[in-house]
């Protein structure tokens, strides 16, 4: 699985350049490196069905993100906290050090623990009658976790509308301009 | 739509979009309608079914894009495809359990005939319902950046 680390290296370099750069544009499309890695390794592993939504998903958010910020002015925050930034240089480290140990005890790569998913793959077809696999368990076994999924996209949705519902007509556009004159 | 050149992008853009939005659509249809058969589903077509009604406001201006499906239309497919899945799911009572397959005969253990479009009970009709709730919520969310103005703060 050689190519799955050099693409976790890319996705490394790429959010460490997004982070790090002064340029809001620069940064969207660095972004965009991470999530285009993200579904090539899908590819990689064998979910075409994940690669294709995280590809979309990439484009869309993309759009969506240069929308928002890229007609703003770019901002740079020269300050310098020193306080603020060992600290949290202080708990990443912490946090590195107990996720090594938790990464120890998680079974290797490429030999996953079976026990409820070997029942899907041998009882679903049988159960539901549906070739992909995928589809039986979201929608099928695990369909109460789909519920919540189409309550999270509807109350996204409902709540970025009920924020900026608020539409300014020409008239008091007009009349904010002049007040600022 | 497209002789008013004062909206949208150029012609060039306007000419492609015309021809290939069509079949981004059908893209989508197809993922939605055999989500249950082959990769894709609900999420994925919804998403690409959005990206093609973005694909036409980016092109044509809002403008355009608005005057057909407009704001309302949006609002009610977005609480109808929730609404439809949590119908779907009540409907399941009346078989014994909420989100019950309630095609399903006793004794049977395939619905319907396996790998043919129209099988598998009710996961074709979650996955439009799954495929509205997206679709509308991601193009509402785009309009609210488009349309919508935050005013300015003193």
């Amino acid at each position: 699985m050689i190519q799955v680390r050099i693409l976790l290296v890319m996705m490394i370099i790429g959010a460490a350049i997004a982070i790090g750069s002064t340029d809001l544009i620069c940064a969207i499309v660095a972004l965009g490196v991470v999530g285009l890695g993200i579904s090539l390794i899908f590819l990689l592993l064998q979910a075409p069905d994940l690669a294709i939504l995280q590809l979309v998903v990439e484009i869309m958010s993309l759009v969506i993100m240069i929308r928002a910020f890229g007609m703003k002015d770019t901002v740079n925050i020269r300050e310098r906290r020193f306080i603020a930034t060992s600290i949290s240089v202080i708990l990443m480290g912490f946090f590195l050090v107990f996720s090594m140990a938790a990464i120890f005890e998680i079974p290797r790569f490429g030999s996953p623990l079976m026990k409820t998913s070997l029942f899907y793959l041998r009882n679903g077809f049988r159960q539901t009658g549906v070739p992909n696999m995928v589809s039986a368990i979201i929608l099928d076994y695990r369909s109460l976790d789909m519920l919540g999924q189409v309550v999270i996209a509807f109350s996204a949705a409902i709540g970025l509308v009920l924020i900026g519902r608020k539409k300014i007509h020409a008239s008091t556009a007009n009349r904010a301009e002049r007040e600022q004159k | 739509m497209i002789k008013k050149p004062e909206h949208g992008m150029t012609v060039i853009v306007k000419t492609v979009t015309r021809y290939t939005d069509v079949l981004i659509l059908m893209f989508g249809m197809y993922f939605i309608f055999n989500g249950h058969l082959t990769h894709g589903g609900g999420f994925v077509g919804g998403i690409i079914v959005a990206l093609s009604f973005i694909h036409v406001m980016l092109a044509f201006g809002k403008e355009v894009a608005l005057k057909r499906v407009t704001e309302r239309i949006i609002k009610l497919c977005v609480g109808l495809g929730a609404i439809s899945f949590l119908l779907i799911g009540i409907i399941g009572f009346t078989k014994g359990a909420f989100l019950y397959n309630f095609f399903r005969k006793p004794g049977v253990d395939y619905i319907g005939e396996p790998f043919s479009l129209f099988s598998s009970g009710i996961m074709p009709l979650m996955n439009v319902a799954i495929c509205l709730a997206v679709a509308s919520g991601f193009y509402a969310i785009f309009i609210a950046l488009v349309v919508y103005k935050i005013g300015k703060r003193r």
